[in-house]
């Protein structure tokens, strides 16, 4: 549906986008990860038509964005960062105007304003003015307007930031609900929505793309070995032999300590479980298994690990890795 | 074309939904009052002076040629000062409320916002010159004006007006601050008005050979003197050609500067 080919864009001597690449199938929910300044902002709008790429192009819907731009901005919806309302508008007049240039038909007009209006809860507020609106109402619009002439694609970029943490779910909820006839795009820097809403994440940081993948792939396999977290109430006996004896350990650590109980992080060769071996171990001993749970690295962790330490060839080559998998 | 029609009834609503077209109208149409009150007293004087000496001859005064000509004349002046108030806000607004993501974006081409815009402003400065359109209709209650001069006239400020909106457009275009947009086209408005005055000095700064030519090229692109024959009841395609060029070029400028900015980021 979205297709990104070796995307460049330089603003004079600044390379804002450097040779990325992705494709989005139909209804699809992509997040778009990165740091503020990776480039972000600037792939959406060259994907929603509104700059040229200098290198590369992008096809949506089957249409060149840069060639045949009227028929891919038809296709295509698109909420920028700061919803672009006319404040001296009510949001009636305002949707009815976006209808308008966004080419729905005379006829459709009114009964698609208002059913855009029910969709997305803002019918309360149809005859205020936008420049009057809440934070969240204003968010609301310009995502009614996004959805709006019914396109293929939308584009969102960071629809949550601003909102109170029920407009936050309340907006997942709207976004997930959108992506069975839409697909979509969504970028973001708080890591838990893109594990909620999207099924697959594209992390850009300087420009470039150094991970594709699904949420729950990135979390496994950013990881060399997995590592399981073992609390022990061993009445202060060092359990550490007895837990290093269970097969397919490769190294224990002590983390913490809870009175008497131990935390020990035990890690294994992946794609081994050994929780239930780890659980008889501990059992067998007469001692109390009081938690057992594999430690996972969360999308922060990767996150961070990803886009801080570029200079690292081992980590840079994990994300490589990733990548292909993907691919 | 339904898109250009959809633009411009937005730009007339932007217009007309805030206070900018009241203001510009009624500050408009209070200047013109007082030229009209000066001229209108002048006017008067003049008959009655030749009413008195000499016995009142076969000649009377002509209320198109003495009064409502320098009239409209002098009502170009006030463009200078209100027209950048229309057109401040053309691109400014759209760039800084980031609108213009919005536009840019839809299924509608640049030329199409351009020229939407460009009829939305003029509509709104019709609506000003309709008002005035008043003052010169009470004429006829007392006197006997040919109409035809009028017409034209109205049609010369119209066009006059127009190649104005096209370069305040323009200048709209390079900045976000509506109060830069307006203060930059006040000075290109002036300088375009005065162009002229350093017509007559051409030769002293150029020299003899390219003197002449530079003069006789300011004074075509003085926008004022463009609008003599209109005023006289004149439409002479020569000038009629100069304008509409003259909006079609601010307008292009404009557009390539939108497009420019595009790249630019």
């Amino acid at each position: 549906m979205i297709e990104v080919q070796h995307l460049t864009k330089r603003y004079g001597q600044v390379m804002a986008v450097n040779d990325v690449s992705f494709r989005v199938e139909r209804g699809e929910i992509l997040g778009f990860l990165g740091p503020n300044g990776a480039g972000k902002t600037t792939t959406m709008r060259v994907i929603t038509g509104y700059m040229p790429p200098t290198q590369g192009k992008v096809v949506v819907a089957g249409f060149d964005v840069f060639d045949q731009p009227v028929e891919a901005k038809r296709r295509t919806g698109y909420l920028p960062e700061t919803p672009p309302l006319y404040p001296d508008m009510t949001v009636r007049e305002y949707l009815t105007f976006v209808a308008k240039i966004k080419g729905v038909q005379a006829g459709e007009r009114h009964a698609r304003v208002a059913a855009v209006m029910k969709k997305i809860w803002i019918g309360d507020m149809a005859d205020r003015q936008c420049g009057k609106l809440s934070k969240g109402y204003r968010q609301r619009v310009g995502l009614a307007q996004a959805i709006l002439h019914n396109p293929d694609v939308l584009v969102l970029d960071e629809p949550t930031a601003g909102l109170d943490p029920k407009q936050i779910i309340e907006t997942r909820q709207l976004i997930k609900e959108l992506a069975g006839t839409h697909t979509i795009i969504l970028s973001t820097h708080i890591l838990p929505e893109v594990a909620q809403t999207c099924q697959r994440v594209v992390i850009i940081t300087k420009g470039k793309v150094v991970a594709v993948d699904t949420p729950d792939n990135l979390t496994h396999r950013l990881r060399g070995a997995e590592t399981m977290y073992v609390l022990v109430d061993a009445a202060d006996v060092d359990a550490t032999s007895a837990l290093q004896a269970v097969p397919g350990v490769t190294r224990i650590g002590t983390s913490d300590r809870h009175g008497s109980a131990v935390g020990y992080e035990v890690e294994t060769s992946r794609g081994q479980d050994i929780r239930r071996d780890l659980a008889a171990a501990v059992v067998s001993k007469g001692w109390g298994l009081l938690e057992l749970r594999p430690l996972r690295m969360s999308l922060e962790e990767i996150f961070l690990q990803v886009t801080t330490d570029e200079g690292d060839d081992d980590k840079l080559k994990t994300a490589a890795t990733v990548e292909e998998v993907a691919q | 074309m339904s898109n250009i029609f959809a633009m411009a009834q937005k730009e007339i609503r932007a217009y007309f939904g805030s206070p900018i077209a009241y203001i510009v109208i009624g500050l408009f149409s209070l200047l013109f009052g007082v030229f009209y009150y000066a001229i209108l007293d002048w006017f008067v004087k003049q008959g009655m002076q030749m009413a008195m000496g000499m016995g009142a001859g076969p000649q009377s005064l002509n209320v198109n040629e003495r009064m409502i000509r320098p009239l409209l004349q002098n009502a170009t002046v006030l463009l200078l000062f209100v027209l950048p108030m229309i057109t401040m806000r053309t691109y400014a607004e759209e760039k800084r409320s980031g609108t213009m993501e919005l536009l840019l974006t839809s299924p509608i081409t640049d030329v199409q916002i351009l020229v939407g815009k460009f009829l939305g402003a003029l509509s709104m400065y019709a609506a000003m010159l309709a008002v005035t359109l008043l003052y010169v209709l009470v004429l006829f209650a007392f006197g006997t004006p040919e109409w035809r001069p009028i017409a034209t006239a109205y049609l010369g400020l119209l066009l006059f007006g127009g190649c104005f909106i096209s370069v305040g457009m323009l200048v709209s275009s390079f900045t976000k601050n509506q109060i830069v947009a307006a203060m930059m086209t006040f000075v290109v408005f002036l300088l375009l008005w005065i162009i002229d005055w350093l017509a007559s000095s051409a030769t002293g700064l150029f020299g003899t050979s390219a003197g002449p030519i530079i003069e006789e090229v300011l004074n075509y692109l003085s926008i004022t003197q463009h609008f003599d024959d209109f005023g006289k009841g004149i439409i002479d395609t020569k000038h009629l050609i100069f304008y509409v060029s003259f909006i079609t070029f601010g307008l292009f400028l404009t557009a390539r500067s939108v497009d420019s900015e595009r790249w630019r980021g």
